[in-house]
């Protein structure tokens, strides 16, 4: 009457009939039921697991498990087959083989074995020492090392190219090769060689927060992305007084006009004047004055002076030597 | 304009083309984290889960303040930690006043989420309570035998869905040849109501029968604990059918040399090693060296190297 839903290949016994009257009230009784219950289970598998045709190992019995018959879900997609290269197109459509080609070939011009690829291979271009100038030659001034050299650049530069066509119609499908990764270099209409540099964290922020705000509403009834944060307030934000004074707001502007009112007629309002400021500055006034009428001294440093009215910020230390002269003159 | 990125390094490839997608699939590695707050009982858990999962687990510590599974946008980092470590199963801890103690356990396809099953850990017991003979314990990375018992997990749809998940997490290593000997640890899982699940990990313990099958016998060995179904969320249909598809033909090993004829019948290829006709030795040109060093030890061959091996052949 029991049946039991034996799975081999995962090591998997399900029994889905067994249920509790009563569940037992104390936990031990329950546990030692549930146990009581599995070991049968695990039992119903052994029973098929150990009836299994055995393979002799050096570390003892194997078996063979049958595939799981539970189906789960997979990890990742199926691999997606890759898509003929343009050369493998071309060769199959003419009918042509792959044959293999040796390791190691005779070279005439040494006279020896030589790999037939790679550094110090087979008719390598390095090991022409002379090349015969012909009558049929283009150009008469051309320099044929400098052309087989060229040519072999613009070989190479070919291939390149067309090795990223095949890996682009991989990408497309989704079929490259784990270990591969195309990246744009730069954007085709600019065509610059170098690759663009790389952004920051802070400058793309700053992007997406320009793009973000840049609607009428200033962003605040578009649609949020999932993650997407409120973008950053930076400068500084003014803050107005209100024009029109409610009764819970109070008279602001009129606080505001007092405090400074109050710092000025206040009984110890004279510790905000300072003294040797002034004192300073009347002293320079004075001088100036006597300079104007005497016209300008006789003393050498002062004719290296310019002679227009130099600017407020700029004399300060001018200031001290004049401040100094006052005095002398004044103890005089 | 395109630029090729490839792998400069062999290990790199070899370690690439293990997360590349595989024909026949043959384990799931599992990612333990943790929400903002944790609970002692959360903790030890995912110790023992690690544990108990070792060499195929990723156990991360720190605290997660943006996942929340069952929420839009607060998979996101959940995906990038999947794809970062190359789980597809994860167990995400979480405690709460709403929910204490609670266990999201998810699965992600192609990194991202498939399906989630949210559970509360009540009555936990953890290993080091438990007293048995240690020879029994349980070696790392041994297959175990899963059990299920109940109606509930046939009826209740959420058991259903928990008790695919528990299979998931719980079955180890996929395998084709399993040693006998191995055998060692059984989860018994037992669907107490309907909306709870009593699981504990046993160690396994063969007695003689007299026959070919052994005794089976289990010795609790922990942890045990009740898993109290919360929120669960099931795969979308389309999802489902995708990832559940497999490949009709198995890779089959490449047969070489074999092929087949109507008249003939199976004809075998055999290869004889080359003839040494001409004896001419190659040049012994090793690209490592340099050049200098490879021609001094030319010149030093053709100097005394054919004298050597004339009294070799002598001495025979």
């Amino acid at each position: 009457m029991e049946e039991k839903q034996v799975d081999l290949g995962n090591l998997m016994a399900f029994n889905p009939f067994h249920n509790y009257p009563s569940l037992p009230t104390s936990r031990e009784e329950l546990v030692k039921e549930c146990i009581q219950e599995g070991t049968k289970l695990v039992q119903a598998i052994a029973d098929s697991l150990f009836n299994l045709p055995p393979i002799e190992d050096a570390d003892g019995p194997l078996v063979k498990l049958p595939p799981p018959t539970t189906r789960l879900p997979r990890e990742k997609h199926l691999p997606r087959p890759k898509p003929p290269t343009k050369w493998e197109l071309f060769s199959k459509a003419r009918g042509i083989k792959n044959r293999k080609k040796d390791k190691v070939l005779w070279d005439e011009q040494t006279g020896t074995w030589k790999r037939s690829y790679g550094y110090d291979r087979v008719n390598d271009d390095k090991d022409v020492p002379i090349i015969e100038a012909k009558m049929t030659d283009a150009e008469p001034g051309e320099d044929p090392f400098a052309k087989r050299r060229e040519d072999k650049k613009t070989r190479v530069e070919k291939q390149k190219n067309n090795r990223i066509q095949n890996l682009k119609q991989a990408a497309k499908v989704g079929a490259l090769p784990s270990h591969v990764q195309l990246a744009a270099t730069a954007l085709p209409i600019t065509g610059t060689q170098s690759a663009p540099k790389k952004l920051t964290k802070g400058e793309l922020g700053n992007v997406a927060g320009i793009a973000a705000t840049a609607t009428a509403s200033g962003g605040k009834f578009d649609k949020k992305l999932p993650g997407e944060k409120a973008p950053k307030k930076e400068g500084k934000h003014r803050k107005y007084l209100p024009v029109v004074e409610g009764s819970g707001i109070g008279s602001l502007e009129k606080e505001q006009t007092e405090k400074v009112l109050n710092k000025l007629i206040s009984k110890n309002s004279r510790e905000i004047l300072n003294v040797d400021k002034a004192v300073n500055m009347y002293n320079v006034k004075k001088e100036r004055k006597q300079w104007n009428s005497t016209g300008k001294s006789t003393s050498t440093s002062n004719k290296l002076k310019p002679k227009h009215k130099p600017m407020k910020g700029r004399n300060k230390p001018q200031k001290k030597g004049r401040k100094d002269s006052s005095k002398k003159r004044k103890t005089e | 304009m395109m630029k090729v990125k490839t792998t400069t390094n062999r290990r790199i490839q070899r370690e690439l083309d293990k997360r590349a997608p595989k024909l026949v699939e043959t384990g799931k590695k599992t990612l333990i984290l943790q929400g903002t707050k944790s609970s002692r009982t959360l903790n030890g858990l995912f110790t023992e889960i690690y544990h108990l999962k070792k060499g195929t687990a990723v156990r991360y510590t720190r605290k997660n303040d943006n996942i929340r599974p069952f929420e839009s946008g607060g998979e996101t980092s959940l995906e990038f930690f999947s794809l970062k470590t190359d789980c597809s199963l994860f167990v995400y801890g979480s405690h709460s006043k709403k929910r204490p103690d609670n266990l999201v356990i998810g699965r992600t396809y192609d990194h991202h989420i498939y399906d989630l099953v949210e559970v509360g850990i009540e009555n936990y017991k953890p290993m080091d309570l438990f007293k048995y003979d240690k020879k029994l314990a349980p070696q790392v990375g041994s297959k175990p035998f899963i059990v299920f018992v109940g109606e509930g997990f046939e009826n209740v749809e959420e058991l259903k869905h928990l008790k695919e998940v528990l299979l998931d997490l719980l079955r180890g290593e996929v395998v084709e040849r399993l040693s006998l000997v191995g055998l060692d640890r059984a989860y018994v899982c037992t669907a107490t109501s309907s909306n709870r699940v009593f699981l504990t990990h046993c160690a396994l313990r063969l007695k003689k029968s007299g026959t070919v099958v052994p005794r089976m016998e289990l010795v609790e060995v922990g942890p045990s604990m009740d898993l109290v179904v919360r929120r669960h969320r099931l795969p979308n249909d389309g999802l489902k059918k995708e990832s559940m598809k497999t490949s009709i033909d198995k890779p089959k090993k490449k047969e070489k040399n074999v092929s087949k004829d109507a008249v003939q019948g199976k004809i075998g290829k055999i290869y004889i090693p080359d003839q040494k006709v001409g004896e001419i030795p190659l040049p012994n040109k090793a690209k490592g060296v340099k050049r200098e060093r490879r021609e001094a030890k030319n010149m030093k061959k053709n100097a005394n190297g054919p004298a050597s091996k004339k009294q070799k052949e002598d001495s025979k």
